[in-house]
């Protein structure tokens, strides 16, 4: 989000402070001097994780504090993965495990690239799955496992959050 | 120290050519193979039992046995190296036993006594003031044991990841590299020599299952059983599947992984990117100890091989030795 506030001393942290006041975590703070509107206004750029639910009370805290919201991007799914998948995936229904995944709110499968060879070999695909925090993703694969098992399908988990 | 050493196998016969070739100061007083036995409390020759074994196909007396070095031969410490039975730990359980109650130390290579028998062996070791050591059944050459019990003493293991079957991880490098078919990967491995002409407790994930157990029950001493391992193995992976892996700068190696702490006892194949510490290549062997105190520990190293599996053995007898047997 970027905001607008005095260019006194404070002023940024108390701008900051209600960020980890609702349980935000603050990724980056891009202070743009160059951006300088007004001559006593200061421009700053915050990236920030956020329960969604609370960004409402954030804003409020924020004003508050007599800072001026200007701006605010959302990108809710932050938290990706690649997982792989072998078998009969688009003879067991591939819709419907990516939709499995997507029907939960929490993560969807933004992307499937898939190779099959000949009409009885296994299929191989690549899904990315992106959720909103990493609890949620591994909620995610868990679903993702459970109809692997069912439907007879090897999935390849990640190690660890690729980014 | 005397040593009385139990299979010729080529672990058997690599620790006998070291013991042999550097000045270890270790003399062998007994020594078996599957057929045959022999010992001498004053220190058989080795040259010329090496020779005799490959001439013949046997080392010693016909009518002795492994089962009468072990009761009979004047040793300190017994290296146990016979064929690992992942099923019943037999015979080599019962070797173990008995060295232990005659109050000798035991150091072996096998998986099946350590991943089947290893609080009861413990627990008789203590009783009978002996040690018994087995860092060569994981990792190969790699001190992972001493590491975890020594090095890495008062930090508390979170948890560990390891590539710890070389056949699978040579099979993956190769899919990955040349775009071979499993199959094909499978059969150059077997003309490598990597690969056993049954292969299955390899591609499988068994013999990395068992691998885990044996370090979870190192580290936790929480009794875990193979069963209580989910396994996944390789024989199911496609090429496009690693090819798929790498448009991302990724790949796929068999993990094994222990996190106790959430549940997870777990080999399988897993994405990873081409950068992770663990992606080794070829038939290296890696394991990353997790710990509060010194944080992520990567060890790698080469996992089979008759002079790498020689080096783990010996270190664990010149540990005994140093350790718990001076001035004996």
């Amino acid at each position: 989000m970027k905001l607008e506030m005095k260019d006194t001393p404070g002023q940024l942290v108390a701008a900051l402070k209600p960020i980890s006041d609702v349980g935000g975590n603050i990724i980056a703070v891009i202070h743009q001097r160059e951006e300088k509107t007004d001559g006593d206004v200061l421009a700053v750029q915050i990236v920030l994780e956020l329960q969604e639910q609370r960004l409402g009370e954030l804003l409020s805290l924020i004003k508050g504090q007599g800072v001026n919201v200007v701006r605010i991007g959302k990108e809710r799914l932050l938290y990706k993965q690649t997982v792989i998948m072998i078998g009969h995936i688009m003879h067991t229904d591939l819709g419907d495990t990516v939709d499995r995944i997507d029907c939960t709110g929490y993560a969807e499968v933004t992307e499937l690239t898939m190779v099959m060879p000949a009409i009885s070999e296994p299929s191989s695909a690549r899904l990315v799955i992106r959720a909103v925090n990493k609890e949620d993703m591994e909620q995610a694969l868990g679903i993702l496992r459970g109809v692997a098992k069912e439907k007879n399908l090897l999935i390849i988990e990640p190690l660890e959050e690729i980014g | 120290m005397k040593i009385a050493i139990l299979g010729m196998g080529a672990v058997g016969r690599g620790i006998l050519e070291m013991v042999d070739g550097k000045d270890l100061g270790l003399t062998v007083t007994g020594l078996a193979d599957s057929k045959s036995a022999l010992m001498d409390k004053d220190g058989i020759h080795i040259e010329e039992v090496l020779s005799a074994k490959q001439e013949r196909g046997y080392c010693g007396d016909k009518s002795l046995s492994a089962t009468d070095i072990v009761e009979r031969a004047d040793y300190d410490l017994l290296i146990e190296v016979t064929p690992t039975d992942a099923k019943t730990g037999e015979p080599a359980t019962g070797f173990i036993k008995k060295a232990i109650g005659r109050g000798k130390h035991v150091v072996t290579s096998n998986k099946g006594p350590i991943a089947l028998h290893y609080a009861e062996l413990q627990s008789q070791a203590r009783k009978h003031r002996v040690a018994v050591r087995y860092e060569a059944t994981v990792g190969g050459a790699i001190p992972v044991m001493h590491t975890l019990q020594h090095g890495l003493a008062g930090n508390r293991v979170i948890a560990i990841f390891g590539i710890l079957n070389g056949t699978c991880n040579f099979i993956l490098t190769r899919m990955a590299a040349e775009g071979l078919t499993y199959d094909q990967a499978l059969l150059e491995a077997r003309e490598m020599g990597y690969a056993e002409a049954d292969p299955t407790y390899d591609v499988k994930g068994i013999d990395a299952a068992i691998k885990l157990v044996i370090l979870s029950n190192t580290i936790w001493k929480r009794n875990v059983k193979l069963n209580d391992v989910e396994i996944t193995g390789i024989d199911m992976l496609t090429t496009d599947a690693l090819r798929l892996a790498e448009e991302q700068h990724c790949t796929i190696r068999l993990i094994a992984e222990a996190v106790p702490e959430r549940g997870i006892l777990r080999v399988a194949p897993r994405v990873l990117p081409k950068n992770h510490p663990l992606v080794v290549n070829g038939s290296l062997n890696a394991i990353t100890i997790e710990t509060d105190m010194a944080g992520e520990i990567t060890l790698i190293g080469k996992g089979a091989g008759s002079r790498e599996t020689a080096s783990a053995i010996i270190g664990d007898v010149l540990f005994i030795r140093d350790a718990h047997a001076r001035g004996h």
